[in-house]
């Protein structure tokens, strides 16, 4: 069922939407990247609220566990690492907004557009997805993509160990 | 209509997605970028997914998010990596080829 359209469902939607976009906008404005990190994790939180909105409640919870659990802790940790070198003397990270400005405002023109012309249907769609359903889904159809995101993980972990691991000390090299 | 309005939101973050990699300097900021850019996209599955009653565009944003987490963790990585070698993030100054 489309979720009808009442005054309060409206004004929290509006809320939502005001929160999302001027997080968003802070994580691409801000020179302060730790602040940018948390302004991406409101972002996220936000989007996980809209999921509820549109049903999809197993989706909502996985958003924060891993994308504000796991990816958001993962990118204030390297911040965090990496932070001596973003000295306040260094040039303030605000290269050709002007043009990048100009492109975003294009693409986001061209995709509105699009999505405003799209013959949106005013009847109600289906039952929502339950969770069984989606469970069946990437048991049966889905199990491709299912298994292989596991060889996915093996190898993204085996790749960032051998990436970030420190290297050999000298000292055994040297004698 | 609340699915028309949840696909704006969706381009919306896209776009500032795009200006955010388009505009920072550090390597770091424009991953927070990258995540914008996938949220939106996953936004916009689901969104997709209950207007037409599919169960797929969930599971297709499962995988969006698992896959996310790897690209965050290799990414990360590559630019610890960058770190050691280069002693910089700024993502403008690594341009030799040679360590």
């Amino acid at each position: 069922m489309l979720p009808t359209a009442t005054l309060a469902t409206s004004a929290v939607l509006w809320f939502l939407t005001a929160l999302i976009l001027l997080s968003a906008w802070w994580v691409a404005a801000l020179s302060n990247l730790f602040r940018a990190a948390l302004s991406l994790g409101v972002v996220l939180l936000g989007v996980a609220a809209l999921f509820l909105f549109v049903h999809a409640e197993f989706l909502a919870f996985v958003q924060i566990l891993v994308y504000v659990g796991a990816i958001l802790t993962l990118v204030v940790f390297a911040i965090m690492l990496t932070a001596k070198l973003q000295d306040p003397a260094a040039p303030v990270s605000g290269r050709q907004q002007g043009p990048a400005a100009v492109v975003s405002l294009a693409v986001f023109g061209l995709l509105a557009w699009l999505v405003c012309r799209w013959p949106w249907p005013e009847s109600a769609s289906p039952a929502p997805v339950n969770l069984q359903a989606l469970g069946r889904e990437l048991v049966t159809t889905l199990v491709l993509p299912f298994e292989v995101i596991s060889l996915v993980f093996v190898a993204a972990m085996v790749g960032a160990i051998a990436l970030a691991a420190s290297p050999k000390a000298p000292k055994d090299a040297a004698r | 209509m609340i699915l028309k309005h949840l696909v704006l939101v969706s381009c919306a973050l896209f776009s500032l997605g795009l200006y955010s990699i388009l505009t920072r300097r550090n390597a770091i900021g424009m991953l927070l970028g990258v995540e914008l850019i996938l949220n939106a996209a996953s936004l916009n599955f689901v969104v997709f997914g209950q207007l037409y009653g599919m169960v797929q565009a969930q599971a297709f944003a499962l995988f969006i998010i698992a896959l996310a987490a790897c690209e965050a963790a290799v990414g990360l990585a590559i630019i610890m990596s960058l770190y050691r070698t280069a002693k910089t993030v700024w993502a403008d100054q690594a341009q030799l080829l040679k360590g």
